[in-house]
């Protein structure tokens, strides 16, 4: 009798602790959905071709759209992309399989510290090193920002989805007389791509929103940017700009601004997502 | 790392081939076990030690392994067997806090000597762990080839002819000849151990080295790998450790009993099992311990 109601006392127990779990998950994902369906709401009437093809007009013109900004926004995080994607990856390898335990130890800390710091200080860094320097705000400034914040983060992930790979692969790729470099090249970031891809999205997706760091570096405009050493609209910029403006034409564009750059994050999941995927996949 | 200063140099050998007359008759020959070459001997191994940081493993451990013959290593857990089987690839070196002691000569060739590379020991002495551990990413034949692409050979036609033979040398050509080019992970457990084995065969190594290699698998595929393993002696020498008595009882020529890092006994695998000299390999093949 005693053991009977015990075994239900364990079993609620047991029960409770799923609904927690449960509802803890959820709560993690409703955010996402609250965004987009207010994104939505508030962005997508404003969405039309012009958005996409025209630059912003002054206040009071109606049309207008953010095509320099969603242009710029592409062309910063290619140069982002192409700075911080071959730093973090081989720091990444080099972290996992080659460094010695003090020195991984050193780097580690260090990228951790780094992964902690204000966008808005990696901002005012890049304005004193670039922009002072190059004696104006540029494109290469912004993407320069953003490619350093991304350095960091790829490089943990790449380290710790390599440390992830099962040392049997190592083992078998090395008793095939196959060189280090080969087997960490071919079988270790080969087997481990996905996981490595996965973390290059996450960081590209959050330097993608960043703000602060680009309003001391890119800074932004309303018109085409040329050159590298121009200013360069961006989206997260855009929509700074339009959303503290009192105009209630500038907000809605500024809500429409948000979903696109939203739909964009999603879409280059998707298509890196399609382009790594797993062959052997059912 | 390598403490065998008083060794051949390996040119030494190939002198000897070259000018027979002239190395064999000098009386100030510095070595005297050289006359021990023979093809009939894979490995000699003399006063082999193996520490990884203050923790040694393997001591003082000598003895000859004979070509194209199958060796059994046997002893209790921990009892170094496994590090002795790596030192003989130096896949032991993959441990950071490493030392080892001693000489390892291969068909007369100083597997340790200043100018060798690990990688080539490895291509000259494969191996096969406990765990099955085809590439996830590589489809079967990929995986049969993966040594010889990632060793430059882009050819064809040879990888084709090695990649038919190596399965066919692990009986497995009839088994997957129609899917080469599906997962290697849709394989079973007894399939993918023996996929692991073509993989290793496809190198063409001297020697393969076997670690447990059937300890995860159901009766039926255990059989199979040692079915294969006495089919394989024909050309390759071939070391195993086994924890599995009955195993080393039917498949192996020799046995070597390890203990605590020493090598205990090391005889023909019928004289181990049915009248060992030591009473403590005695005591480990019958069950009283270990």
């Amino acid at each position: 009798m005693e053991s009977a109601s015990h075994h239900s006392y364990r079993k609620g127990k047991n029960v409770l602790m799923q609904l927690v779990t449960l509802a803890c998950a959820l709560l993690t994902i409703i955010p996402l959905f609250l965004i987009f369906f207010h994104l939505l709401r508030s962005g997508f009437g404003s969405l039309n071709l012009a958005f996409f093809t025209h630059l912003p007009r002054p206040v009071g013109e109606p049309g207008g759209g953010m095509a320099n900004a969603i242009v710029g926004t592409l062309v910063l995080l290619g140069l982002a992309t192409v700075l911080g994607v071959p730093f973090g990856v081989f720091g990444g390898v080099y972290l996992a399989e080659y460094a010695s335990r003090r020195v991984a130890w050193i780097i580690r800390f260090t990228a951790d510290i780094l992964n902690g710091v204000p966008s808005i200080i990696w901002g005012m860094a890049v304005y004193a090193l670039v922009v002072l320097r190059m004696k104006g705000f540029s494109v290469l400034a912004g993407g320069i920002v953003l490619g350093m914040m991304m350095i960091p983060m790829v490089l943990r992930t790449t380290e710790e989805v390599l440390l992830l790979v099962p040392s049997g692969y190592r083992e078998a790729a090395l008793a095939l007389g196959i060189s280090r470099w080969r087997t960490v090249c071919s079988i270790i970031v080969r087997t481990a791509l996905k996981a490595i891809v996965t973390g290059l999205l996450l960081s590209l997706a959050r330097v993608a929103g960043e703000t602060a760091p680009l309003l001391f570096t890119a800074f932004g405009n309303s018109v085409w940017s040329h050159h590298l050493s121009d200013p360069i609209a961006a989206l997260p910029l855009q929509i700074f700009t339009f959303a503290i403006a009192p105009y209630d034409d500038w907000h809605r564009q500024a809500w429409a601004g948000a979903l696109v750059l939203l739909l964009m994050i999603t879409l280059i999941n998707i298509v890196v997502r399609l382009l790594t995927r797993d062959r052997f996949a059912k | 790392m390598n403490a065998s200063t008083i060794d051949f140099p390996v040119q030494m050998n190939r002198n000897e081939s070259n000018a027979p007359g002239q190395n064999m008759q000098k009386p100030n020959s510095p070595e005297p076990e050289a006359h021990a070459i023979a093809p009939a001997t894979a490995f000699q191994i003399g006063k082999l030690s193996v520490s990884f940081g203050a923790h040694t493993v393997l001591k003082d451990v000598s003895l000859d392994i004979k070509a194209r013959s199958v060796t059994a290593i046997i002893g209790p857990s921990g009892c170094g067997k496994s590090t002795f089987l790596r030192s003989l690839n130096r896949m032991h070196e993959l441990v950071p806090d490493a030392r080892m002691t001693g000489t390892i000569r291969l068909f007369g060739e100083n597997i340790y000597g200043p100018e060798i590379d690990p990688v080539v020991v490895r291509r000259r002495v494969g191996m096969v762990f406990q765990k099955s551990n085809p590439f996830p990413t590589m489809s079967i034949s990929e995986n049969v080839t993966v040594g010889l692409r990632l060793n430059g050979i882009r050819n064809k036609g040879i990888l084709q002819e090695r990649l038919e033979k190596s399965l066919k040398m692990a009986a497995l050509w009839d088994e997957v000849k129609d899917r080469l080019n599906a997962a290697s992970t849709s394989l079973s457990g007894g399939q993918q151990q023996r996929l692991c084995i073509a993989r290793a065969l496809a190198v063409e190594p001297e020697v393969i080295l076997m670690d447990e290699p059937a300890s995860a698998l159901d009766p039926l595929a255990t059989t199979k790998i040692e079915e294969l393993i006495l089919d394989l002696k024909k050309d390759f020498t071939i070391v195993i450790v086994t924890h599995n008595m009955q195993q080393a009882a039917r498949i192996s020529d020799q046995t070597a009993f390890f203990y605590l890092g020493e090598l205990v006994e090391y005889a023909a695998t019928r004289k181990i099992f049915t009248n060992p000299s030591v009473k403590q390999t005695e005591d480990y093949v019958t069950g009283r311990f270990g």
